[in-house]
């Protein structure tokens, strides 16, 4: 679905990201673990390219879309992403921000976009919210839309960067319920995210990324009983 | 005695050298400045133009910044390691100057030179309201390029997540946040605008002042034209901060919690 292919990425004389190569599966959960500074949020932004890659190929279902000459809005589309600090637009209504996309982009009718915001809304236990403004919300709430608002586009895969990290903690588990329950529909995702026990619950496969490498990968019980690494133990004795 | 009658009376002595009441030489001096002849008219007429030039003039002033500012934004904001856009390159040099000289020169001159040097017409007011335009319009692209940098930057990525274009992501997102914040900025600029109107009159502009310094010049008395003019300036400024103040606070509606 996704294939990376020796991608690289500097900020100046900063290496972020040293030669990544890797696939995602359709209906796969990759979870990214890693330090700070170890490039996972770059890597998942270079995947709908609100980072440049200095060099490589990405490639979404056979569209290569570092390609200068590829419309980077229809792929952005299909690919939703979710942010660490939510990013709902305040200017808006809870139900405009969800429908906005959908309708500027020709998805969906007003009214159509209506319903599936509805429903979504619904879906997340927060269909009273509709006609709230963003600042009128929890952290908790406010990613839950966040999290909707990327849906009603009816993405094919959908990236979350760090979606947890900016929240209180009473309210991380209501956010993680959330994409729990996605991840059981079959939703093909990727996350960057320090929560362990979602990794070990829901993913299907763990990255671990330090030095903009990967430097190990597995499958999310064998990764955490079996780590072969020094680095990923090290890590993973502070974390766990 | 009727108004007329008791100026005439007291002007005419005053003119003969005799002392009067301090009340009546108030009077004198209030009628001649304001009533006689109808002179208040000739205020009114200068308040329409003063009002008209703001209007034209934060027309203009707007449109200008908007483009100035747009087009600098989008020029900054273009992705880096990309070859940058030649076209854009050179607009956006085009308005740097035009923002450095119209902020860097003194705002009369520049309507002196638009008036006697550039355009040698005879419609000082229309020019004048021609060069309170373009200076508005330097001052006002900067505070939209403001207002549109202090957006964070995660809106933009928000919006462009999702699959909305540049222009879309501007229009319904970044911009109506900025146009909020610069909003009390951009009432003090149309304040000053208004005030500085009043500088059309060193070009024979026909606004308030002007009327002011002719009727003054021609009484031999300047004080109570010139005090009167300054509160019709004040009262204008005061309706018109009352009014910025209401639309400041309907554009907080989601702001409430």
């Amino acid at each position: 679905m996704i294939d990376v292919k020796n991608l690289t990425k500097s900020f100046g004389d900063h290496l972020v990201l040293d030669d990544i190569s890797e696939h995602i599966n359709p209906g796969e959960k990759v979870v990214v673990i890693g330090p700070s500074g170890s490039g996972k949020s770059t890597f998942l932004r270079c995947l709908n390219l609100l980072e440049i890659p200095t060099k490589g190929t990405i490639t979404f279902e056979g569209t290569d879309i570092t390609d200068p000459k590829t419309d980077i809005d229809k792929v952005r589309q299909q690919m939703g992403m979710v942010f660490q600090h939510f990013n709902l637009f305040p200017n808006m209504t809870i139900r405009k921000n969800i429908t906005l996309a959908p309708v500027r982009t020709k998805l969906m009718s007003q009214a159509e976009a209506d319903d599936t915001a509805t429903a979504l809304l619904k879906r997340v236990g927060l269909e009273e919210k509709a006609d709230a403004y963003p600042a009128q919300l929890s952290g908790g709430q406010k990613q839950r839309i966040a999290i909707v608002r990327a849906l009603a586009m009816k993405p094919k895969v959908m990236l979350f960067d760090e979606p947890t990290s900016a929240l209180d903690p009473e309210m991380v588990g209501e956010v993680l319920e959330v994409m729990k329950q996605l991840a059981e529909e079959g939703m093909t995702m990727v996350v960057v995210t320090h929560e362990m026990g979602f990794a070990r619950e829901v993913g299907s496969r763990v990255l671990f990324m330090d030095g903009g490498k990967i430097l190990e990968q597995n499958e999310p019980h064998a990764f955490f009983a079996n780590p072969r690494e020094p680095r990923t133990i090290e890590f993973l004795s502070k974390v766990l | 005695m009727d108004p007329l009658q008791a100026y005439e009376t007291w002007k005419a002595l005053m003119v003969s050298g005799e002392a009067l009441a301090w009340w009546q030489e108030f009077y004198v001096k209030f009628y001649q400045a304001f009533l006689l002849e109808n002179r208040w008219m000739q205020y009114l007429d200068g308040v329409a133009t003063t009002l008209l030039a703001t209007a034209l003039a934060l027309l203009m002033g707007v449109v200008l910044g908007v483009l100035v500012a747009v087009i600098r934004a989008a020029h900054d904001q273009q992705r880096p390691g990309r070859r940058k856009n030649p076209v854009l390159g050179l607009v956006n040099a085009v308005f740097k100057v035009y923002v450095t000289v119209i902020r860097g020169t003194p705002m009369m001159l520049q309507l002196l030179i638009w008036a006697f040097v550039v355009f040698k017409s005879r419609q000082y007011t229309m020019v004048g309201i021609f060069g309170l335009g373009i200076n508005s319009g330097a001052y006002v692209s900067e505070i939209i390029r403001g207002g549109l940098m202090a957006v964070d930057g995660g809106q933009m990525e928000a919006g462009r997540s999702l699959g909305l274009n540049y222009v879309d992501t501007m229009r319904f997102i970044v911009v109506p946040q900025a146009f909020k914040a610069i909003l009390p900025a951009l009432g003090n600029e149309f304040i000053i605008l208004l005030k500085d109107t009043s500088l059309l009159s060193v070009i024979s502009g026909q606004e308030l002042l002007y009327f002011a310094q002719a009727i003054g010049t021609r009484n031999y008395e300047q004080m109570f034209p010139l005090i009167g003019a300054a509160c019709i300036y004040l009262v204008l400024v005061m309706i018109f901060t009352w009014l910025l103040g209401k639309l400041e606070r309907r554009m907080r509606q989601s702001d409430r919690r």
